[in-house]
């Protein structure tokens, strides 16, 4: 039975967020063959997992949006995954250690109305957003030293782990966010920087493809939603006590500390 | 050319700007004038690949400058690479030592955007240290553009940049890949020009070092780049 084995991938995958453990990817242990429907299928059951034990939805999320990543993985598409409640850390707050995590920079999108494709482009979306705000994301695989293919990260809810927004949010209309430029910091040194056009040349086009890769199975993006739109910067290794910054022109400063 | 580094291993840092000196006065006496100076190897990552822990400087002159959204024949260059970053244009003398990033802000007339074309006259960019130093740190063309912007109004750490080439997004960037600060660039410049008794002076252009990675350019190509808060600026190349 086809959906039995994309139930013992959700198990496996969850099991390995739940105890805090690497464990080797899907496609050298259960499925070496998954095909990108199928790790949306075990997706989707890792989320209704996620959604029976009382965790709601604040958003999906962009992984994959600059085109050097597609080249390292040989896809031409971004990937998403869901942002969950239990997983948002308030700004300034402590943001627990769990597997091997690292931090990247954002924009993330508060949306106004739904958003439904085919055919979406960045303009519509932005037209549609309600807000802009800046956020850090914190990608932890559950894949042993983040070795995985587009697949598994795909079944692995895009490496979803914690987030933490700012508190400055801006209507998208009073500036660019093509060019608006951020610096990634840990205590106090700049790791990486990136201005928005690192996502897919505007971040409102990675919100745009989403809605037309949630259309394909009838879905789309709900008003409400609060949408990481993929990563300004790479992502940078973090170890306890590490204190994080993400400074966004014109949207103020997001931080964190990493907690035991 | 081979780099000097290989015909004479030895060679000083000092030496190495007293050669560009030599050179840009050689100019001079040709009727060439100095318009301003330019900041290279401001990123830790450029600075880790040559093996140094300082950025290096050369002098712009007025045969350099290119209007914007200009054309460049690419067979009057070597091997030209392009960046966008940050022009300073001063309106008071800044002289060091002991310049800090708030004496170059209040010494800042305004700020535009900038494509620096650099070239080298070492074969296939083999360079170290020395060689771009002697060779005027590599300095090719230069574009202004934009709109002359008051820098009270904005963080020049946090500007945004996308170069374009023709018409694709080539890389972006944002001010503090700049030693984390264009203004920071600028104060370094100051106080290593006081090693060797140079004034920036009130009107120069500085160019403060690349937000992105260079770019080889070809003929045939159009670069823009956009900046947050500053406009943009462009040049083609034939």
């Amino acid at each position: 039975m086809a959906s039995e084995i994309f139930k013992q991938i959700a198990d496996y995958l969850e099991a390995a967020e739940l105890e805090k453990r690497e464990v080797v990817k899907i496609t050298k242990t259960i499925k070496p063959d998954l095909t990108m429907a199928e790790a949306y299928q075990a997706q989707e059951l890792l989320v209704q997992k996620k959604l029976d034990r009382g965790h709601k939805i604040v958003g999906p999320k962009m992984g994959l949006t600059s085109k050097a990543k597609w080249d390292q993985m040989g896809v031409s598409e971004p990937i998403y995954g869901y942002v969950f409640d239990y997983m948002l850390v308030d700004n300034g707050g402590v943001v627990p250690f769990q597997i091997h995590p690292k931090v990247e920079a954002e924009i993330a999108f508060l949306i106004g109305e739904d958003i439904e494709g085919p055919g979406i482009t960045g303009a519509q979306v932005l037209a549609k957003t309600e807000y802009v705000l800046p956020a850090l994301e914190i990608i932890d695989s559950r894949y042993e030293n983040f070795n995985f293919t587009h697949t598994d990260v795909i079944a692995d809810n895009a490496s979803t782990s914690r987030v933490v927004f700012g508190n400055t949010l801006r209507k998208p209309s009073d500036f660019d966010l093509e060019l608006m430029g951020a610096t990634l910091s840990i205590n106090g040194q700049i790791k990486d920087l990136g201005a928005g056009a690192a996502v897919l040349g505007h971040p409102a086009n990675a919100i745009a493809v989403l809605a037309n890769m949630l259309a394909r199975k009838g879905d789309k993006i709900k008003k409400g939603e609060i949408i990481m739109s993929g990563a300004l910067t790479s992502a940078v290794l973090l170890k306890v006590g590490d204190f994080v910054s993400g400074k966004f022109d014109g949207l103020g400063e997001v931080t964190f500390t990493v907690g035991e | 050319m081979d780099p000097l580094t290989t015909s004479d291993p030895e060679i000083s840092i000092d030496e190495a700007y007293y050669i560009q000196l030599q050179n840009i006065k050689k100019k001079l006496v040709e009727g060439q004038k100095i318009v301003g100076k330019k900041i290279g190897l401001t990123s830790v990552a450029v600075q880790k690949m040559l093996g140094v822990d300082e950025p290096d400087y050369g002098h712009l002159l007025d045969s350099m400058v290119v209007e914007n959204g200009g054309t460049i024949d690419i067979k009057t260059m070597l091997q030209p690479k392009i960046e966008g970053e940050i022009a300073f244009i001063l309106k008071k003398d800044l002289k060091g030592p002991n310049v800090t990033v708030l004496d170059v802000l209040q010494a800042t007339d305004y700020v535009v955007p900038a494509l620096e074309i650099v070239d080298s006259r070492v074969q296939d960019w083999k360079i170290k240290l020395q060689d771009t130093v002697a060779d005027n740190a590599s300095s090719g063309l230069v574009v202004l553009g934009g709109k002359p912007t008051k820098i009270e109004d904005i963080d020049l750490e946090l500007i945004g940049m996308v170069l374009m080439q023709n018409g694709e997004v080539a890389n972006t960037g944002v001010g503090a890949a700049a030693l984390g600060n264009p203004a920071s660039c600028v104060a370094w410049l100051a106080n290593r020009l006081a090693d060797y008794d140079i004034t920036l002076k009130a009107g120069e252009v500085i160019l403060s070092g690349a937000l992105s990675s260079m770019v080889v350019a070809k003929p045939g190509d159009n670069f823009t780049a956009r900046f947050a808060h500053l406009g943009q600026v462009s040049v083609n190349f034939k």
